[in-house]
């Protein structure tokens, strides 16, 4: 209470107690936050049940099967070969000649549309390539089997199969492409101007400008790119499992013309067909322990990627 | 004459700086740049005259009866009811589920946490699971849903397991449009006295909505195209058929999704069954296109510059 007059009515004194408000809204306040703490909670527990599921069929794979047969002649998980060299090799063609087609086609696409390029259009053609991003993967392994196949590939060598790994492996390229390019051109974009016209004023040309200095200061990003680039094209499942073929297993191969078969299409074939195979069998614990080489294959590759894309952003 | 003069200087002085040579090396540089595109633009165009060009005469020779007949071993009678019942079941349960706990989660780390390890844990969390191979996320259903809940080879454990594969996309979009929301509009809230809800429910999240609704969106038409977690977790690859059964045994029994169907034919060696494969190609891209246009139509009609 303030001193003062005698006559006036006391002044109620504020405390902090009232501007709290009601204790029922603060109430309904907590609860709430409660349920959007648990709902983000949700993405933590997605993760650890990923890992446990994983972890766990895997391990009862590696008790259940004679360890020898990780390494032998080629991937039959219906008759337990279970030869990780096979679709770890299949991966490997089939990424590199996936990143063959998306490396110069996104970073060149990336190029052209962050430094070539009028605004008008960039406003036509980023649409496009992000209708080709949009394309189902299902599509493109349709694609892949019915013209790069029998078009490309077997016009170019008359001894490829229909069914090969060099197919599955552009059509995938294609598919990652607009990938590589849109993370490229926003490390380029990020790359401020004044670099540029620092360049120009040194009476450097727009080749050499995009070519000496807009690429090595955005190299991080370029480099994050194609490392999801990479990552996206061993986690995609649907345009090997359609035209790479070898449903069945397949032979330790490195011929990309041939059949063959990758981690991504070895699952997709064990849940495919009459014969699919169910709990309880070696070759359904298989899945998981491919599912699990997959999983911390991508994720290095992630968080590798976050690591150079984290540095473009500090710099500028 | 003096003007004259002037002008010759001028072009003198342009020749000196800018070289005589024409720049042919920066000429081809720029051509080849523009050939990487058009050579990714051309595929599109390749791949989409390629599949309407085969798929056309299927709807030119049976009309809508391709889009309303059960799958059949007989290419002839063959079409693609059940696989769109599916896809349009499992569209249902990614929205239902993917679409409060993704929104619910992004305003927990937008609005509500502060920069602790744990909400930069769970954010990077979001970001590394956006890039976990979708075929993981099957073996996720199979392992939980269908096995170890008891669920079987639904479309409850497709629905789920396509929830929960577009959830991170759901939460990175809505966290986007959360982000774009100046801050002297939540300030305006919390000066008039309102708690922390009431300010994200009257101020933040109806600004946002058109933001968080177009990245929904975006979300679905992800999880429309999405074959291979729905492989391991059964939808069906054979034909079957549904007579008239209750929703509950609908929600327990066989099912399919366009997706799978389209992959069954394409491993069909019968050339008709590539034609088939073709037009159900075309429906499927026909309904992704008009669901992004809706949220291409979303953004323009509703997206508020600051």
């Amino acid at each position: 209470m303030l001193g003062g007059g005698g006559a006036q009515a006391p002044r109620p004194v504020l405390t902090v107690a009232d501007l709290r408000g009601a204790s029922r809204r603060r109430r309904k306040g907590r609860l709430i936050r409660g349920a959007f703490l648990s709902a983000a909670a949700v993405s933590v527990l997605i993760s650890a049940l990923i890992v446990v599921a994983l972890v766990g069929e895997a391990v009862v794979f590696l008790s259940k099967i004679d360890l020898r047969s990780l390494w032998s002649d080629g991937w039959f998980p219906r008759r337990d070969m279970f030869d990780i060299r096979t679709i770890f090799a299949g991966t490997v063609i089939v990424s590199l000649i996936a990143m063959l087609v998306a490396a110069p086609l996104g970073l060149g696409a990336a190029i052209y549309l962050s430094e070539y390029a009028s605004q008008r259009v960039r406003r036509r053609l980023k649409p496009a390539l992000e209708t080709l991003a949009g394309i189902p993967s299902v599509v493109m392994g349709f694609f892949a089997l019915t013209v790069i196949s029998p078009d490309l590939i077997r016009r170019l060598f008359s001894g490829a199969g229909i069914f090969n790994m060099a197919a599955a492996g552009i059509g995938v390229g294609i598919l990652v492409t607009p990938l590589v390019a849109s993370i490229a051109e926003d490390a380029m974009h990020a790359v401020p101007n004044s670099l540029r016209e620092a360049s120009y004023g040194l009476a450097a040309r727009r080749r050499s400008t995009s070519v000496r200095v807009v690429v090595p200061a955005a190299v991080s990003g370029i480099v994050a790119a194609l490392i999801v680039g990479v990552s996206r094209a061993i986690g995609e499942t649907m345009v090997v499992a359609i035209a790479a073929g070898a449903t069945g297993g397949s032979l330790f191969t490195l011929n990309p013309l041939g059949p063959g078969q990758t981690m991504t299409g070895a699952m997709a074939a064990l849940g495919t067909g009459s014969d699919r195979v169910t709990g309880g069998t070696a070759a359904f614990n298989s899945l998981f322990f491919v599912g699990l080489l997959l999983f911390a294959m991508t994720l290095g590759l992630n968080v590798v990627s976050e690591r150079f894309v984290r540095k473009v952003r500090r710099r500028y | 004459m003096a003007l004259a003069d002037t002008r010759t200087t001028t072009d003198a002085v342009r020749r000196a700086l800018t070289g005589r040579r024409r720049d042919l090396g920066g000429r081809l540089f720029e051509s080849g740049l523009l050939l990487t595109l058009l050579i990714a633009l051309a595929t599109l165009i390749v791949l989409l005259a390629k599949i309407f060009g085969q798929g056309w005469s299927v709807f030119a020779e049976r009309g809508t009866s391709f889009l309303t007949s059960p799958m059949s071993q007989a290419a002839g009678r063959a079409g693609i009811w059940q696989g769109i019942v599916g896809s349009l079941m499992l569209m249902a349960f990614v929205v239902v589920i993917a679409f409060p706990l993704g929104v619910g989660a992004a305003v927990y780390l937008e609005e509500y946490a502060r920069d602790t390890r744990f909400t930069r844990f769970v954010n990077a969390n979001i970001r590394n699971l956006a890039g976990v191979p979708s075929i993981v996320y099957g073996l996720l259903g199979l392992a939980i849903f269908v096995e170890l809940l008891g669920f079987g080879r639904s479309v409850i454990a497709g629905g789920v397991t396509l929830a929960i594969l577009v959830l991170p996309i759901v939460i990175i979009t809505t966290a986007e449009a959360l982000r774009a929301v100046p801050n002297s509009i939540r300030e305006a809230g919390f000066g008039v006295g309102a708690t922390k809800w009431e300010v994200v429910r009257s101020h933040v999240l109806p600004y946002a909505a058109p933001g968080i609704f177009t990245g929904t969106v975006l979300s679905i038409s992800r999880a429309l195209g999405e074959t291979a977690p729905l492989l391991l977790v059964g939808a069906i690859q054979g034909t079957f058929f549904t007579g008239s059964q209750s929703l509950l045994e609908r929600l327990q029994g066989l099912y399919t999704s366009l997706p799978t169907v389209i992959y069954t034919w394409s491993r069909q060696p019968n050339p008709d069954f590539q034609k088939l494969t073709a037009a159900a190609i075309m429906v499927l891209l026909v309904v992704l296109l008009m669901v992004n246009a809706t949220a291409i139509l979303l953004r323009n009609r509703y997206e508020r510059k600051w």
